[in-house]
């Protein structure tokens, strides 16, 4: 299975990733997720804005595909901790984000992220988090997981 | 600052209501347990659309994200004595170890510090006890009163 089937698999298998209702596109190394707007997702319904819990999720699970994408992990890279910088209110509509994996060790990874809406230059939301790749503990992939 | 106690007694009186205000937190299916002074309590119980690996059952971290900065929201609308518009600044989690499958998630979060415009927050996820620690979040938020809003305009953080 190809890295992209592999984490293609588990974002469309994962219960959470399916209540956030994230899709997603991966091309080559780099994927971009996507989080239609729905109206389960606000935060302030006085200001319709996003959860800020909500895009904090989105990046933190758009940080974890990436990584999960260009190693070789059997299992999806487990948070350490993360950051969520809230830069901009999100708005009802359709959020967008990306993750570069800034240092990938041997243990530990370090990704940022980003979240934006209709405009690239104007993010939503930063996320830098990190993550364990130990391989300790990491099982064979089941057949057809 | 002059003790207004109503805004607290609203909230302690509906506590059961707070979350069902907000949709993001209704879906997920938090509740809010308690209300004091600058500090709220609230739980989670685990659900199958929760889940962030199918294959272990653990709740999604994005979850306790999400527990967290709403209920350190609630924290810092418990700490104040008028109302103001709450935006989240930042949010640092710090994962501990991953939530038992099928066990409640409980958190405590507490307001420690409010000026003119910025509370501080941190936030612990649990299971039973705090002996038994998922997770911890400290947290910064904006304040706005409509006031200050419209005479100076602080930027693009409505």
């Amino acid at each position: 299975m190809s890295r992209a089937e592999t984490v293609t698999t588990f974002l469309s298998a994962a219960p959470f990733a399916k209540t956030l209702g994230i899709t997603f596109n991966v091309l080559g190394d780099e994927m971009t997720t996507i989080l239609p707007f729905q109206e389960k997702l606000i935060g302030n319904g006085s200001i319709r804005a996003l959860h800020g819990g909500a895009v904090g999720a989105f990046l933190e699970l758009t940080a974890m595909a990436q990584l999960y994408l260009i190693t070789d992990l059997s299992k999806p890279p487990k948070p350490i901790d993360l950051t969520v910088d809230y830069l901009r209110s999100g708005r009802a509509q359709n959020t967008y984000a990306r993750a570069t994996v800034r240092k990938l060790g041997s243990r530990m990874a370090s990704v940022y992220a980003e979240a934006w809406q209709s405009d690239r230059a104007k993010p939503v939301a930063g996320l830098r988090a990190q993550f364990l790749v130990d391989s300790i503990g990491d099982e064979p992939i089941s057949e057809e997981a | 600052m002059a003790e207004s106690p109503n805004m607290l007694t609203a909230m302690q009186e509906h506590a059961h209501l707070i979350m069902t205000a907000v949709p993001w937190a209704k879906e997920l299916g938090f509740e809010v347990t308690s209300v004091e002074k600058a500090k709220a309590t609230a739980k989670v119980a685990w659900k199958e659309a929760l889940v962030g690996d199918p294959d272990s059952g653990v709740i999604a971290g994005g979850v306790i994200t999400s527990l967290l900065d709403n209920l350190c929201g609630v924290a810092v609308a418990a700490a104040l004595t008028e109302m103001k518009s709450l935006a989240t600044l930042d949010l640092r989690i710090d994962y501990m170890r991953p939530a038992t499958t099928g066990e409640d998630i409980i958190a405590e979060a507490e307001c420690y510090h409010v000026t003119r415009s910025v509370a501080f927050c941190h936030a612990w996820a649990f299971h039973g006890d705090r002996s038994q620690m998922v997770a911890t979040a400290s947290a910064a938020f904006a304040l706005n009163t409509s006031k200050r809003r419209n005479s100076k305009p602080t930027g693009d953080q409505t």
